[in-house]
């Protein structure tokens, strides 16, 4: 058992919090974010440079990385600069899929998202899929040496930005089987794809995709046909070990800018911090954000694990992040006063994000009902001992 | 990073599970299992059962007769006991008291009272609280006056607990009434049995008498049972506080008490369907058991930061403010998981009467008085808002 990181782990993170917090200040974010394009091209150049977009790779696809505690390092540190550059749609969820299902064949353009030159998104969520994987009606039918791909893909993060979109599309079967689903690479310039971007409330960028007649060739088809469920949960597993990553270091940033605050903030005649309603506000979050690292760690460690152990640790570490990053989000408000609220202040920032990350891959009720569910085998080990 | 265990803490593991099959009676696994108090006789057998196997007294050095365990084989026998119902090990003596003759008692000392701890022949208890010194343990008021070669000593200690099987105490006394409160106390070891001593039992919310007020009424103590140096007593009760306190976040019980909550939502008919299949019973079930595997980790990483020496405070503070409310949430729970069957009071059944009818599924008659009994985890050992204030001063620098 150990919970240190590896030297070449601290060496990324040190590196990673030092560029960070000289290059992506709060003022230099705001900038970007008044630019309405919610992404800096030489920011995110800058990052795969670092290697940043290499770290979630592993060895044998190009990479140097790709564990679970290496996501965990980088996405804490990109949390805590409160980051909004793609790294997670592109490097993480699509470029995972690549690997899993033709990393051999799609070597090409894993080097060119490690690499920062090209960027990938997952175009899968549709408007009523809500939270769930399984539901797809974007349709591929098969005519002649030709497929068509009609339907709507919504919440497509990075969406403007992807040079490439894996659009999900159903071959088979009905809206919300988990067969018959296939996934398939198309440029983003082709004939009948719409991409219609927005902002985010948390000041990412997601779009909506429109797909009209679509034409595709066999070969644009990644991974068996109808058959691509199981790498999209894994992938899925794997993003949202990344996020939760983030939002521990968007906590941690909220919390320092806290303590700050409580130390510096005087009000009739003493800094804040000295009154107990504040400290065990305080106290009870700092206890929460332990709790909030350790199920972190838990996913880390089950990344590998089978999938019914795995699915498991998704569920209950995403659950607990909702609830800890809307405490954590509530809590530092409350404890600022009014000035948490403004926009001008990076608390604000790092408190929308937090919430928001609770509305990405499933919020606390439905990773809930999801972790009742997988829990539910017959007669399930009884109590976690044997997960540890 | 690894979360896995080695194979040595997995032979261990397996070690014990056998040990415990083998060792443990199946009539008192039975009353641990279904909630009921033991007698003295019973906890006795279970640390001589220990001892004899030299697992008895887990943290202290070999050469005094202790297992020697570091943070994870503790925590690995904590579980194990636990899920095999196993009683828990009276801590006054092994846990609390002995810490501090190691750090501060002198050799003679703990040649003198630490054999007794492993044997059984001392069940030591612990005087720290009076009844105007609760969370503000420094005002304690009981007094000690030096004459001669002994300390005369009058006053009042309450929340005893187990107070009515002990012959021995382990007692802050006040010696020097004039300097600032929490530098004229001092840590005195009291043989139970000296004149002056009584006991007398508390009856508690749940109808059993777990604690004791103890009183001194012109009680003469040696000078010799003095620990430590006169006056210093606070640092040594605030050493206690912040170390070998591996078991404060009660992971072990929380396991345990999940299987059972488990057991019952699957076999308890509700509406027509069991009750772990109640949507907003399973989500409070759930929610619950999401924490503790959070919780698990956290106990893990925090005692291996302490393992390598860094500061221990505020994460026992942390786990003894989390651990707490899990178990008390898990009592919570099961209380109401049996439903109208948690309203007999039977004490017969409680006390372990072999015959005693309990009017409804095995679990409930224990399960309100549990609930009820849980309330003192939030209250003892520095109640939760004091570890709160810890918490946020460390944090602000304060």
């Amino acid at each position: 058992m150990d919970f240190g990181l590896s030297e070449d782990q601290t060496m990324l993170r040190d590196m990673l919090r030092r560029f960070l917090k000289d290059r992506y200040s709060h003022e230099a974010r705001r900038a970007v974010l008044a630019s309405g394009q919610a992404f800096d091209a030489a920011m995110f150049a800058e990052l795969a440079e670092l290697g940043i977009l290499g770290a979630v790779f592993a060895p044998e696809h190009g990479g140097y990385g790709g564990a679970g505690t290496d996501l965990m390092v980088v996405f804490e540190e990109l949390g805590r600069a409160g980051v909004i550059e793609p790294v997670l749609g592109s490097a993480v969820l699509a470029g995972g899929l690549l690997t899993a299902l033709d990393a051999e064949g799609q070597s090409e353009v894993i080097q060119q998202v490690i690499a920062g030159q090209t960027i990938l998104t997952l175009a899968h969520a549709e408007p009523e899929s809500r939270y769930d994987l399984n539901h797809v009606t974007t349709h591929a039918s098969t005519s002649g040496g030709t497929i068509v791909l009609n339907g709507t893909k919504a919440h497509v993060q990075g969406g403007a930005q992807a040079e490439i979109l894996l659009v999900s599309a159903r071959e088979e079967g009905e809206p919300s089987d988990e067969h018959g689903i296939s996934l398939f690479l198309i440029p983003s310039t082709t004939a009948g794809v719409h991409c219609h971007s927005h902002v985010n409330v948390d000041g990412t960028s997601s779009a909506r995709i429109t797909l009209e007649a679509v034409a595709v060739d066999q070969s644009q088809r990644l991974g068996p046909p109808g058959q691509t469920y199981a790498a999209m949960e894994a992938a899925h597993a794997r993003a949202t070990l990344a996020l939760c990553a983030e939002a521990l270091g968007a906590m941690e940033a909220a919390k320092a800018l806290t303590v700050e605050y409580l130390k510096e903030r005087k009000q009739f005649g003493v800094p804040i911090g000295s009154f107990q309603a504040l400290q065990h506000r305080l106290a009870d979050m700092l206890i929460e954000m332990e709790q909030a690292r350790s199920a972190v760690i838990n996913l880390a460690s089950h990344l590998e694990a089978d999938r019914l152990t795995r699915e498991r640790h998704v569920s209950a570490t995403k659950n607990l992040i909702g609830r800890v990053g809307a405490l954590v989000a509530e809590e530092c408000i409350q404890m600022h006063g009014g000035i948490g609220m403004t926009d001008e202040y990076a608390l604000s920032h790092h408190a929308r994000r937090l919430v928001m990350i609770d509305h990405i891959f499933g919020d606390v009720d439905h990773h809930l009902d999801r972790f009742i569910l997988l829990s539910s085998g017959p007669e399930t080990t009884g109590n976690s001992a044997d997960a540890g | 990073m690894d979360l896995a265990y080695t194979p040595e803490q997995e032979a261990f593991r397996a070690e014990l599970r056998g040990f415990l099959v083998e060792n443990l009676s199946g009539q008192v696994r039975e009353k641990v299992r279904l909630g009921k108090r033991l007698t003295k006789a019973e906890m006795q057998d279970w640390h001589a059962t220990l001892n004899a196997r030299g697992w008895l007294a887990m943290n202290w050095p070999r050469e005094y007769g202790g297992a020697e365990w570091d943070a994870v084989q503790r925590q690995i026998f904590e579980e194990e006991a636990c899920r095999a119902h196993a009683p828990r090990i009276v801590p006054f003596g092994l846990k609390m008291l002995a810490p501090v003759l190691f750090e501060f008692g002198s050799e003679e000392q703990r040649q003198r009272f630490l054999p007794p701890i492993l044997s059984g022949e001392h069940w030591w208890c612990q005087g720290y609280s009076e009844p105007g010194a609760g969370s503000d343990l420094a005002s304690l008021r009981t007094r000690a006056v030096r004459e001669g070669n002994h300390y005369v000593v009058n006053g009042q200690k309450t929340w005893t607990t187990l107070g009515q099987y002990a012959n021995w105490i382990f007692c802050l006394v006040r010696t020097d009434p004039d300097a600032k409160k929490q530098e004229g106390i001092s840590f005195l070891l009291i043989d139970m049995d000296t004149p002056g001593v009584t006991v007398r039992p508390i009856v508690l919310i749940d109808g059993a008498a777990e604690v004791n007020e103890v009183f001194f009424d012109n009680v003469r103590v040696p000078v010799e049972n003095l620990v430590g140096e006169e006056n210093r007593g606070w640092t040594y009760a605030k050493y206690l506080l912040t170390h070998e306190r591996t078991n404060i976040a009660g992971v072990g019980f929380s396991d345990a008490a999940l299987a059972t909550l488990k057991h019952v939502a699957a076999h308890t008919m509700a509406g027509g369907r069991p009750l772990h299949q109640n949507p907003h019973f399973a989500a409070r079930m759930a929610q619950v058991e999401i924490d503790l595997m959070a919780m698990r980790t956290t106990n893990l990483r925090m005692l291996s930061a302490a393992a390598k020496g860094q500061a221990p405070g505020v994460e026992s503070s942390m786990l003894k403010v989390k651990g707490t409310l899990l178990r008390q949430e898990l009592s919570a729970l099961l209380r109401r998981a049996v439903g109208p069957d948690a309203m007999p009071y039977l004490p017969d059944f409680l006390d372990g009467g072999d015959n005693a009818d309990p009017l409804g599924p095995e679990h409930a008659p224990a399960a309100a008085p549990e609930y009820f009994n849980m309330r003192k985890l939030s209250i003892f050992g520095g109640s939760n808002e004091v570890q709160r204030t810890i918490i946020a001063k460390s944090a602000l620098g304060l």
